[in-house]
């Protein structure tokens, strides 16, 4: 146990380590793209895609090497005229549904978006038929439950 | 009644399941690993100026024809790169063809790496803007892929090496074969 403990803290220890280099970051990693519009559509593309050296936050946001040098390929491809749904499923096809934060109807996600739809169904269900019964029972009372 | 009475409890049961699951599910190591999904996909196309002056860069043409080769995806400042040296050493030592790419690297760097812990590749190309890295889907530094005779990857090792991969390696080489 204690092994592996030690194990577990040396591989946190060596992250940090690793990821260190001293080469400049890529054109446009840090830079924006000349055309705004060109720079909104790369931002927001750039904001759903996951870095993938710290994965809880979106390229947007890490200073990973790797996420300057993705940004850099997104800013790139916009500038040479891709769309950023052909960047997205370019990515996608290298490292999976994974790297994107878009949420997309599947196979596996859809009672995600049929569950809520259904919950409030059967929440407005419930509601029609108390309010009607009350409505019947207050008739029958002659108007007790106003 | 009581039959209805029971359905009350049904929000306070679902709630401590999901606090349960959550609970269960921090206690759960994470693989933090992404796999490439590009494995049975051909190598993409590029051309890479050599990493340093000592060997030629790389490119897709050196992966075609002859036997399948290792793509080793590497810098000089990786310190797990350091730990795996020995091993492709022992990979070379087998007969196996190593092309490295190094990431965002230096040529006084790579060549002083080289130097201190040993050369088992043919070629380096300098991949400054992890571009290649990011159009075969690898994650990180190091990483090595069995490409076959066509070009096509057939298999990923994410990390370094270490001395028990290394069969797993040839016996990889071989089924690419």
């Amino acid at each position: 146990m204690i092994r592996v403990m030690l194990a577990l803290l040396a591989a946190l220890m060596a992250l940090p380590a690793a990821a260190q280099d001293s080469m400049p970051p890529a054109p446009y990693a840090y830079n924006q793209l000349e055309d705004p519009a060109k720079e909104a559509e790369a931002a927001a593309l750039m904001a759903t895609l996951r870095c993938l050296k710290c994965q809880s936050q979106s390229i947007a946001d890490s200073d990973a090497p790797m996420a300057g040098d993705m940004r850099h390929q997104v800013r790139s491809r916009i500038r040479a005229g891709e769309s950023p749904d052909e960047i997205r499923v370019w990515l996608i096809a290298r490292y999976g549904d994974y790297v994107s934060y878009e949420p997309t109807v599947s196979a596996a996600t859809w009672p995600l978006f049929a569950i809520p739809v259904l919950v409030i169904l059967i929440g407005g269900g419930v509601l029609l038929r108390r309010l009607g019964k009350r409505r019947s029972d207050a008739n029958v009372d002659g108007g007790e439950a106003a | 009644m009581t039959q209805n009475r029971l359905w009350l409890w049904l929000p306070l049961a679902l709630f401590a399941f999901f606090a349960g699951l959550a609970g269960y599910m921090l206690t759960q190591e994470k693989d933090q690993f992404v796999e490439s999904t590009m494995i049975g996909e051909a190598l993409p196309e590029f051309v890479l100026e050599p990493a340093f002056g000592g060997l030629p860069g790389a490119a897709r043409a050196d992966f075609v024809g002859g036997k399948p080769r290792l793509l080793n995806i590497w810098a000089s400042w990786c310190l797990p790169c350091i730990a795996e040296a020995p091993q492709l050493d022992a990979l070379k030592a087998k007969g196996v063809e190593i092309i490295g790419i190094a990431i965002r690297d230096r040529p006084e760097d790579v060549a002083n790496f080289l130097g201190q812990y040993g050369n088992p590749y043919t070629r380096i190309g300098s991949d400054r803007i992890s571009e290649v890295q990011l159009a075969i889907g690898s994650s990180g530094v190091p990483e090595t892929f069995v490409i076959d005779a066509k070009g096509v990857i057939r298999y990923q090792h994410i990390g370094d090496i270490r001395a028990d991969d290394v069969p797993v390696l040839l016996a990889e080489l071989e089924k690419a074969q």
